[in-house]
């Protein structure tokens, strides 16, 4: 039976790794959401983050230093979209693009300045995956503890860490009034503005780990624009998710799921564009479906209270 | 309508110092852009002055540049016009390569037609098309509330992917290319200047562009589409009907930036080729942003990009400078705009100093 070829166990690994810079990525936009803050610009944070981490394996050898970099250069891309927003009361979905279009066009150019190379980098000293011993000899789970990237349990730790604080914690609680009544905090004396400023840098800085998570672990270089559309599909994920960490994580994986199985569908005769298709087909499949049935922090978009 | 019209439109609906917003933007970027250059180790100078011959150094140059200037008047009109709308459309890109394939393809299929009815029917074949892929997100947002940003994104790769499909498999031209093959004379957007790129899609802009005007000032349809963009809920409560306004919004926004490709395709290239757009779709957002939505500023603003990505192609040749760099220059103009406050604290110390 073919469709056990394209179903089949690999995928369950396969689909958690690739689910790792969406979730990372779509976490930073929940953060920034929470707070107010519509953050288109995950798309560039998570491709100056790509790029940003093989420049820093390629100038210090070192991959955990590129990863550094990575979510320094993804703060910094958070910052710049913190001040027009916040500062500077720009429109938020306007400046997102802003920001998008700068970092494909920072990164591209910046590719043939440091490597003379059109479209894509040097190769680089990438992050390599880890196993931990006894725990990778359990039966059924061992594939979790086999070959993985140690991003990857990283993110888990994001995930669980940030709906804990979220929904567990005073913090969470100040944030989650700052996204519905802004005002209202503010007036119960909750630094409005600093939150913001933390959470959208924040974004920033997990869209960047995302990124490098794609170009250091999936890869050892950088290609240009090659989040393709990923920033976009963990907003879409956060959406999904129902801002909420845990709704976020679970969405990426449905994403992932279906760049996963393109892998197993090569060689069955559909055509490249219809697989290469099939995770953006699914983003807005889920999209519609959840339009209705979730709801966005109230006074998202709203900050000029 | 005559310009004084259209200019007193615009100092009429945005004040002169917004005008001056999008000036100063674009010396900003200019200046960042130069530093870049002076970082990266090259000069400044040097890099415009190759540009600025690259773009309108002959009168060969000069037709390229307007030849690249088509493009962006009708991406740039399309964001300008669901952006007056209150939508933000980044689906400009596959809007536009479904239009460029349907109206190749309607030129090919219909070529049976009298001469003189083979461009238009194949000019609408592309429209309809793009506005149908424009007005599927703008459908799902009336409908069922989706972000249209997401949806057009994503939109952007499923359209590409499924012309790219159309023209590896069903209609692949003999070869090695993805290509299409090529349509009848009849269907060719005449050249306005004989040996150059320049085609008479440079026309259907500036009607396009007359057109959008006209709608969007001189009817009630578009009337109801700005107040929508304006303030949907007071535009409610005064009867008008937001999700229609919405979908349609889009799908006239989705027909223009079908047009991007339409032009290109029937006045360019005479046929489809995989992958032709170097992303037109998304410098029409710099374009309608730049522009302030207005489609005499989309004019000028596709002028000057036409231009800058036009001398961008001699700079990339003859220096060491991608032109990718005239990307960053659009990333940071957008900016700018999108934060006015900015400029205006500038020019606010200028004044006080």
């Amino acid at each position: 039976m073919e469709i056990f070829n394209i179903i089949n166990f690999d995928l369950i690994p396969l689909t958690l790794r690739l689910a790792v810079p969406i979730a990372l990525a779509a976490i930073g936009g929940t953060l920034s959401e929470r707070s107010g803050i519509i953050n288109i610009g995950l798309e560039g944070m998570m491709l100056t983050g790509a790029f940003g981490a093989v420049y820093g394996s390629f100038l210090t050898g070192s991959p955990w230093l590129g990863v550094m970099f990575a979510c320094f250069v993804g703060l910094i891309v958070g910052s710049i979209h913190a001040v027009l927003t916040i500062k500077y009361k720009a429109n938020q979905v306007v400046t997102g693009v802003g920001i998008n279009i700068l970092a494909m066009g920072f990164t591209t150019t910046m590719i043939k300045v440091i490597w003379g190379k059109e479209g894509m980098s040097g190769e680089v000293k990438n992050l390599s995956d880890i196993s931990i011993p006894i725990l990778k000899e359990i039966p059924i789970i061992d594939w979790l503890f086999t070959d993985q990237s140690p991003l990857t349990y990283f993110m888990l730790i994001v995930v669980i860490l940030s709906w804990y604080i979220l929904f567990k914690t005073n913090l969470g609680l100040n944030l989650r009034a700052i996204g519905d009544h802004p005002r209202a905090a503010r007036i119960s004396g909750i630094n409005v503005t600093k939150y913001r400023y933390i959470c959208v840098m924040l974004s920033g800085l997990l869209a960047g780990l995302g990124g490098a998570f794609l170009s250091l672990v999936q890869n050892s270089l950088f290609v240009q624009n090659m989040t393709a559309g990923r920033g976009y599909m963990a907003l879409a994920a956060n959406i999904f998710g129902g801002w909420n960490p845990l709704g976020s994580f679970v969405a990426s994986l449905i994403f992932s799921f279906a760049q996963a199985i393109r892998f197993n569908m090569i060689g069955y005769n559909i055509p490249d564009q219809f697989i290469q298709s099939l995770p953006y087909i699914l983003t807005l499949a889920v999209l519609v479906g959840a339009g209705r049935k979730t709801r966005a922090p109230e006074a998202l978009g709203e900050i000029n209270e | 309508m005559k310009l004084k019209d259209i200019i007193g439109g615009i100092s009429r609906s945005e004040s002169v110092k917004d005008i001056y917003i999008s000036l100063f933007s674009i010396l900003l970027a200019l200046i960042i852009g130069a530093l870049l250059i002076f970082l990266i180790g090259s000069s400044p100078l040097q890099a415009f002055t190759v540009m600025l011959d690259g773009a309108f150094g002959s009168i060969s140059n000069i037709a390229n540049t307007l030849s690249k200037t088509i493009p962006l008047i009708f991406t740039g009109l399309a964001v300008a016009v669901a952006f007056r709308c209150g939508l933000f459309n980044i689906g400009a890109e596959g809007q536009l390569y479904l239009g460029a394939f349907f109206s190749v393809l309607t030129a090919l299929k219909f070529s049976f037609l009298p001469a003189f009815l083979l461009l238009p029917v194949a000019i609408l074949g592309g429209i309809i098309s793009g506005m149908i892929w424009g007005g599927i997100p703008g459908f799902f947002k009336a409908q069922f509330g989706t972000h249209e940003v997401v949806v057009t994104v994503m939109m952007n790769y499923i359209g590409i992917n499924i012309t790219s499909y159309l023209v590896n498999y069903p209609f692949k031209a003999e070869g090695w290319v993805a290509q299409t093959d090529i349509i009848p004379n009849a269907a060719n957007l005449p050249k306005l200047i004989p040996k150059t790129q320049l085609s008479a899609g440079l026309i259907v802009a500036i009607i396009a562009a007359l057109a959008v005007y006209f709608l969007l000032w001189k009817t009630d349809f578009g009337y109801e589409i700005r107040a929508v963009g304006e303030n949907p809920t007071t535009a409610e409560s005064g009867g008008i009907n937001i999700k229609k306004n919405i979908s349609l919004a889009m799908a006239i926004s989705g027909g223009l930036a079908a047009l991007a490709g339409v032009t290109q395709s029937l006045g360019v290239y005479e046929r489809f080729i995989d992958g032709f757009s170097p992303g037109y779709g998304f410098t029409g957002i710099a374009v309608a942003v730049l522009g302030r939505n207005h489609p005499l500023g989309v004019i000028l603003t596709a002028l000057l990009f036409g231009a800058l990505e036009t001398g961008a192609l001699k700079m990339d040749r003859v220096t060491e400078i991608s032109n990718d760099l005239v990307i960053v220059i659009q990333g940071l103009v957008i900016l700018f705009v999108a934060a006015p406050e900015i400029i205006r604290s500038i020019l606010k110390r200028r004044e006080s100093q």
